[in-house]
């Protein structure tokens, strides 16, 4: 499905290559062949209209589709390398290193503490409390909520702000020490200035990880992301640069939803 | 008023208003409607509650007549071997009626000696060997003891037997209500807190019944109950709602659970009877065997319960979970379950509730036997409280009325208890997402 002249799906360095991935569920087709490099250390954006496909690519990355009953996810995805789509690869090792972010911000209903350090305990990736305690604070840190919460460490998750909350979850995510970060429209359960501090956030972190993006905003998708891609019914109509396609864009179809055609 | 609206810049045309009327007074007749009918419920209730306890509070006390009773040896213990057995086995009845002779001289013929003997419940016997077997150095002193009046006796003395009613209507003669009005002037008849109510077994006396055999017996009934159906109903729950696939198989299973529920408890009995006792030789009467009956029964309530639990959290929980990498069974273990809890242990209490209440199933399987021995074992014989109330409604004498609705009274008790329980760990941990 590569079209060289409109696409740029391929890229130098790639930290995720996607191939051929289709999916269905119950029988129903909803992704097409789908192929998509993410870079590394850089922000992928993913855009298009509701219902074409995003949240389901994105949730391939990650094997999250493998929980729901009847999806069937064919193709080839490899991270680093490595084919994930592959039985032999533990879906739960796979999603340490290929950490997710949701819409609506879903705290465990415990504390603070224990919503970052649930995952590192299950992966056995510390060793006593003081290690415990130094990753909590890092990923705290991280995601820029330490000066707000370390003096309530022990208080629910769920008593925080939206827009905590929704960084608290970036943290929880960062805690198991991924290499890739998805996050399906993190920002729009969140009112402006919260959305602007998680995207400072979403900059920051991607020095470290490699994030792919799904965003309904395009001026989100154009303030934080270098690569966009955009979807339509299933399938990628077009990728590249985040530049290139919002100022010149070379399918008429970007173009339409860019502009507000439809969407 | 035309005026106030007009005020208001509501305009107003008298069609309008009517049809606003007409509203109103539906809606004041629809609240009229539901204030009445809160109103009947606890009406009813209220009757019923009223009732129980106007029947049942004289249960909870009882007549003693005290007598000065001498221990005599040779009657007790003619060899002088103080052996237990001896004392326990010698004629105390013989020591209550000489004291009681001594007292009314008088008394000569035999009919009325008998009477006279009769004041006094034939647990007798039993209470001063008790006696004796606490204190043997007893044996040759006199003593003022208090014994148990006759349930006639204690009828009468709680005013239930009218002694203007003409003597051949009476259980009480005119010789005994003298008797005893002289035993109460001489200030012999006391009355006292009813401990043997919480403390024995039954009888086939009422002043000797007591309600905690029944009470022993509904624990180990509800121990076992619980032991089998809560962690089968709550891993049945569990893998049907987080890790079967959904297959026509696990529909079939969803609709039987549906059905079983919904199966009258005698039915249940009945395959107690024919697989616990006949098929596989378990005890007769046995708590065990109630309560693996009685767990049949709660299970499918446990599982509806618990699945509906299970249901509601939310997905994004889930999500989350399986989002930093947790394995399926981590899921349920360390978050799915943990945030079903409260609904699964409100159903879990509703269903015991309904299981301590349950009666038919239990005299399928031989519990309504006559048992005065308190159960030590989930083996030993038993009854339970709701088969206790139902023998003592069925027994002919007076005294039993009121034990029957002390029965009631304690029933209700624990039922409540456990539905307190259920609301407040249902207020507790509601919604915590
Ligand atoms: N769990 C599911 N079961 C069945 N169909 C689904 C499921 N999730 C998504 N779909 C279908 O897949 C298509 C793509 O959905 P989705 O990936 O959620 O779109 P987007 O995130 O771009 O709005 C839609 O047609 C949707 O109906
Ligand atoms: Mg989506």
């Amino acid at each position: 499905m590569l079209d060289s002249e409109t696409n740029s799906a391929t890229i130098a360095d790639p930290k995720v290559v996607c191939r051929d991935v289709s999916v269905s569920y119950s029988g129903k087709q909803a992704l097409f062949d789908i192929d998509l490099d993410i870079g590394s250390h850089q922000v992928t954006s993913l855009i298009g209209p509701s219902g074409c496909g995003k949240s389901t690519f994105l949730r391939c990355m990650n094997r999250m589709n493998d929980v729901i009953d009847g999806c069937v996810v064919t193709g080839s995805i490899s991270v680093d390398g490595v084919e994930i789509l592959d039985d032999e690869i533990d879906a739960v090792q796979l999603r340490r290193r290929v950490g997710m972010v949701f819409q609506k911000p879903n705290p465990f209903p415990k504390s603070i503490y224990d919503n970052i350090a649930y995952g590192p305990r299950i992966h056995g990736l510390v060793r006593g409390k003081d290690e415990l305690d130094e990753v909590v604070q890092t990923s705290l840190e991280r995601a820029g909520l330490w000066e707000e919460v370390k003096d309530r460490l022990l208080q629910p998750g769920t008593g925080l702000s939206g827009g905590q909350q929704q960084r608290l979850c970036i943290a929880r995510a960062i805690a198991v020490r991924p290499d890739v970060i998805l996050m399906d429209e993190p920002c729009s359960a969140l009112d402006p200035i919260a959305t602007a501090r998680v995207e400072e956030l979403i900059d920051e972190l991607k020095r470290s990880y490699s994030i792919v993006i799904v965003t309904h905003s395009m001026q989100q998708a154009a303030r934080v992301s270098q690569r966009t891609a955009f979807f339509h019914l299933g399938i990628v109509v077009e990728v590249g640069e985040t530049e290139q396609i919002f100022t010149n864009p070379r399918d008429e179809r970007t173009q339409g939803y860019i502009t507000g055609r439809y969407g | 008023m035309t005026d106030r609206e007009q005020s208001t810049g509501i305009a107003v045309d008298s069609a309008e208003v009517k049809h606003a009327r007409k509203r109103y007074r539906a809606e004041r007749r629809f609240r009229m409607y539901g204030v009445a009918a809160i109103a009947a419920a606890a009406g009813m209730l209220a009757l019923l509650v009223i009732s129980i306890v106007a029947t049942g509070w004289t249960a909870f006390y009882q007549h003693s007549i005290a007598l000065d009773v001498t221990f005599e040896a040779k009657v007790i213990d003619p060899k002088g071997g103080r052996d237990p057995s001896v004392l326990a086995r010698a004629d105390y009845r013989k020591l209550a009626r000489a004291s009681l002779r001594k007292l009314f001289p008088d008394v000569k013929k035999r009919g009325d000696k008998r009477k006279l003997y009769g004041l006094l419940s034939i647990g007798v016997d039993q209470q001063l060997a008790e006696l004796v077997a606490a204190d043997p150095s007893l044996i040759g002193q006199t003593r003022r003891v208090e014994i148990y009046a006759s349930d006639d006796v204690d009828s009468f003395l709680k005013g239930f037997i009218d002694r203007e009613a003409p003597e051949s209507d009476r259980r009480i003669k005119d010789k005994e209500i003298a008797w005893l009005d002289k035993l109460e002037t001489d200030g012999a008849i006391t009355s006292h807190l009813n401990l043997r109510f919480w403390t024995k077994g039954d009888s086939r006396e009422p002043e000797l019944a007591g309600f905690w055999g029944a009470m022993v017996g509904s624990f180990f009934t509800l121990l076992v109950t619980l032991a089998l159906s809560f962690p089968v109903g709550v891993l049945a729950a569990t893998y049907l709602e987080e890790f079967a696939p959904k297959n026509r198989w696990t529909d079939i299973i969803e609709v039987n659970i549906n059905n079983l529920a919904a199966v009258p408890s005698i039915v249940f009995g009945l395959l107690g009877l024919a697989v616990f006792l006949n098929f596989f030789g378990l005890p007769r009467s046995a708590p065990l065997v109630g309560g693996m009956v009685l767990a049949l029964m709660t299970l499918p309530t446990i599982i509806i319960a618990s699945r509906s639990a299970l249901k509601a959290v939310p997905p994004s929980i889930r999500e989350a979970a399986f989002g930093v990498g947790a394995s399926e069974l981590q899921v349920v273990t360390h978050h799915v379950v943990p945030l079903a809890l409260p609904g699964i242990l409100t159903g879990a209490i509703i269903g015991m509730a309904r299981a301590l209440g349950e009666t038919a199933p239990l005299l399928m399987i031989g519990m309504v036997a006559f048992i005065v021995d308190i159960p030590g074992s989930v083996t030993d014989p038993a009854t339970v409280m709701p088969v206790q109330i139902y023998l003592w409604a069925d027994s002919p004498e007076r005294a039993f009325v009121a034990r029957t609705s002390a029965g009631v009274m304690a029933l209700l008790g624990f039922l409540m208890l456990m539905n307190a329980l259920a609301v407040i760990l249902r207020k507790r941990f509601e919604r915590r997402w």
